[in-house]
């Protein structure tokens, strides 16, 4: 039975520091912006609490160099933004790319590009999220459409980071920040949580922060320890140090995106429902996908087949997946609130791309099922 | 009074760059830049192991070992 | 205290040497200053931290047997405070160049002094971009030559002493590569300060700076250090006002250092809750 103190009615942001504190985050950096500013909050009064740190930095570029900073002497870190703040944060995104340091970073999206359209929903940053830093790079990207679920890739963001030393990125969306909606705390030991591993050479032999492990992953010597090495943004060899050998280059270039890419059917998480039969899917995600799932519940009491794929994973992109969720549809329906950017994903990865279509909405008003029903009866040819 | 006996002038000539900052300020006037334009003592008696080149290299080229100095520490 | 002998290739990673400055470069006089300093403290070398942005200046986290983070244009304290609130007990060193330091990571700069976060940030101001090949910084003046100032700078220089002090580091000094030992022994105390500590040395590009301004080789431009700049208060300055003066400007112990104030709410934090 859940204890009720674990019962909460909390906003999404407020579920996404639940969800951190539970996978153990010790150390925030960041900078207020609308509307991820509830979690910088929330986390200035909970994180010394548990004996972490919390820090108010002057920028966002800044907050991400104090969580990379803070990730290398062994914590789990996290910074929280959004838009215009997500965009600051992209060149030391890049760097824990490359230097591999496991690091968390929310963007509660609002209406871009610059300032924008601060308080209102919006879906416009995946492709930032893919391809914000500059460079080739893999990057993992997670989202969710309630509260319970942003709890629980929040716990597996940092899972994940640890894992793969890799930023992971939580990217949700005004509507399901500010909402208020249940959650219930799960106990401790319900979900996993993975912990930072490190090291076991022993001091005095030589340790390699970049060398590969036969499973691939790459035990950590926190800063401060026996074992003393370099890190840099710059491309490296298994010591650390700077190296643009082309061999070298080409090697970890690689590495870096196959680690990720390598195991895209593990980290993707989705939901799905009814697409047993479905004959029209709806792809969606976020805030989109609670109308995609209202709608098609809706359409499904009037006998009609259609389900809904919501994506959890964004990045690195389940293609596998989408394609055999959408091999029987008919029509393939994209849900978002942006211009098109999920849709490109879907249409590349579909046996059938004209079959692809888009609804969406990109006013700052959160997508209707009404909306999606409208290009539904469109696609049917039956007229609006 | 120079302390020669009693001191060794260590060089690495790989790391010299041979800038000539040691040779310009050693107030004895010990060093000079080699045909290869790397740093040599060559008046080694004259040193009296004021280290100043030692601490104004920038390429940590040269190191100044005074056993004297040793024995009184 | 330290009473064995100093030998740099204890606290050097050798294999990278020689390194890549310039010949002249006074940058790696700055290496030795710092090196000579923490041996002479006996700090252990796990306990160091050393974070650096990008530069000529910067390259120095690589060559030192210490824990090293190279980071990214600007931005090395914003790390090095990561690392620093992290974990308090690490002494966190920061080796900047003028461009690094007061153009890019201007903001990051005055923030951390403002803080008062126990960090050595050491300013190694060669008036110059030397990295990306002679272009102005902030710290050139008006005046100069440099690649994107071919007709002269118009751009008025910041004073670091000034600025780190108005900004609130409660440790301040200046110091200049042709006085080596008396910058060693600033850089002791700045360690050991607990708070933020701005060290400025003087440093000299002989490769961009001083071919485009016509100051001479490595060695002359030392020749300036020693001739331009006095000891804080000296006579000398009656007759020339615009000599640089060297020494300690700020040493002030009575404010609370970050880390130490956060514990404060750790405190207050864990009995509220409880
Ligand atoms: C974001 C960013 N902008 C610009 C650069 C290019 N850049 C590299 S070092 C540098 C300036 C170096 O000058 P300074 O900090 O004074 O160090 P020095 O090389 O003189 O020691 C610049 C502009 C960069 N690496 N990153
Ligand atoms: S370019 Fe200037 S600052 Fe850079 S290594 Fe050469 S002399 Fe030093
Ligand atoms: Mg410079």
């Amino acid at each position: 039975m859940t204890n009720k103190d674990n019962i909460r009615f909390i906003q999404g942001n407020e579920a996404c520091v639940e969800g951190a504190l539970y996978a153990g985050l010790n150390f925030f950096a960041g900078y207020p912006i609308t509307p991820s500013t509830e979690i910088t909050e929330h986390l200035s009064e909970r994180l010394p609490q548990t004996g972490g740190k919390f820090i108010q930095m002057e920028d966002e570029i800044a907050s991400m160099g104090a969580i990379i900073g803070a990730s290398l002497t062994g914590n789990k870190v996290m910074t929280a933004t959004s838009g215009p703040g997500f965009s600051l944060k992209q060149e030391a995104l890049g760097y824990a790319c490359m230097a591999e340091i496991p690091c968390v970073i929310a963007n509660v999206q609002r209406g871009g590009p610059s300032t924008g359209n601060p308080t209102h929903v919006s879906q416009g940053d995946i492709n930032q999220a893919r391809w914000g830093t500059h460079g080739d790079h893999a990057i993992i990207a997670l989202t969710a459409s309630n509260h319970q679920d942003v709890f629980k890739i929040t716990v597996e963001a940092f899972n994940l980071a640890e894992t793969y030393r890799t930023p992971v990125i939580i990217l949700l969306d005004e509507a399901i920040g500010h909402m208020r909606e249940k959650l219930i705390i799960p106990e401790p030991g319900e979900l996993p949580v993975v912990d930072r591993l490190r090291t076991h050479v022993p001091k005095g032999v030589d340790y390699h922060p970049y060398l590969p492990r036969e499973d691939d992953r790459l035990p950590m010597s926190d800063f401060g320890a026996q074992h003393r090495y370099n890190v840099t943004g710059l491309f490296h060899d298994m010591w650390g140090f700077p190296n643009n050998d082309p061999a070298v280059v080409n090697g970890l270039l690689h590495h870096l995106v196959d680690k990720i890419e390598n195991s895209v059917n593990d980290i993707a998480m989705y939901k799905e429902y009814w697409l047993d039969d479905a004959e029209y899917v709806l792809v969606s995600f976020g805030s989109s996908a609670r109308s995609s799932i209202h709608l098609a519940q809706n359409r499904r009491a009037r006998g009609m087949k259609i389900g809904v794929l919501e994506l959890q994973t964004l990045w690195p992109f389940p293609t596998d997946i989408v394609r055999e969720k959408c091999a029987n549809a008919k029509a393939v329906i994209v849900v978002e609130m942006n211009m098109g950017q999920v849709i490109t994903q879907v249409k590349n990865a579909v046996d059938n791309p004209n079959n692809v279509f888009l609804a969406n909405r990109i006013d700052g008003q959160l997508i209707s099922p009404t909306d999606i029903k409208t290009v539904l009866r469109m696609i049917q040819g039956k007229g609006v | 009074m120079g302390k020669g006996k009693s001191v060794t002038h260590v060089v690495d000539k790989e790391w010299c760059k041979g800038c000539g900052i040691c040779v310009h300020f050693c107030p004895k006037k010990v060093l000079e830049l080699d045909r290869k334009g790397k740093v040599d003592t060559v008046r080694l008696e004259d040193c009296i192991a004021c280290k100043l080149c030692e601490l104004r290299c920038p390429d940590l080229a040269i190191q100044i070992i005074n056993k004297q100095e040793r024995e009184n520490d | 205290m330290n009473d064995t002998p100093f030998n740099f290739k204890d606290y050097v990673r050798s294999r990278f040497f020689p390194h890549m400055w310039c010949p002249g470069c006074g940058h790696g006089i700055v290496l030795g200053s710092l090196l000579r300093g923490i041996h002479e403290l006996g700090l252990n070398k796990n306990e160091i931290v050393m974070t650096s942005g990008i530069g000529c200046s910067s390259r120095i986290s690589g060559y030192v047997d210490f824990h090293s983070l190279h980071t990214i244009h600007g931005r090395a304290l914003s790390f090095a405070t990561g690392v620093k609130l992290s974990r308090p007990h690490l002494k966190a060193i920061v080796p900047m160049g003028d461009g690094d330091a007061l153009a890019i990571g201007g903001n990051h700069f005055i923030h951390a002094a403002r803080r008062n976060i126990d960090i050595t940030a050491i300013v190694m101001n060669n008036k110059i971009y030397g990295m990306t090949g002679g272009q102005f910084s902030p710290l050139s003046g008006p005046g100069k030559k440099a690649t994107t100032a071919p007709y002269s700078t118009i751009d008025n220089e910041f004073d670091i002493v000034e600025l780190a002090k108005s900004a609130g580091a409660t440790f301040v000094a200046r110091s200049t590569v042709f006085h080596a030992v008396e910058a060693k022994d600033l850089l002791k105390k700045a360690i050991m300060h607990k708070g933020f500590s701005v060290v400025e040395i003087l440093s000299q590009c002989p490769t961009y700076y001083g071919r485009k301004n016509k100051e001479g080789d490595a060695v002359q431009m030392m020749e300036g250090f020693k001739n331009n700049t006095v000891k804080i208060g000296s006579k000398k300055l009656e007759k020339n006002p615009n000599l640089i003066q060297r020494g300690i400007f700020v040493e002030d112990t009575d404010k609370p250092e970050y880390c130490e104030a956060y514990d404060h709410i750790i405190e207050t934090a864990m009995k509220g809750n409880s």
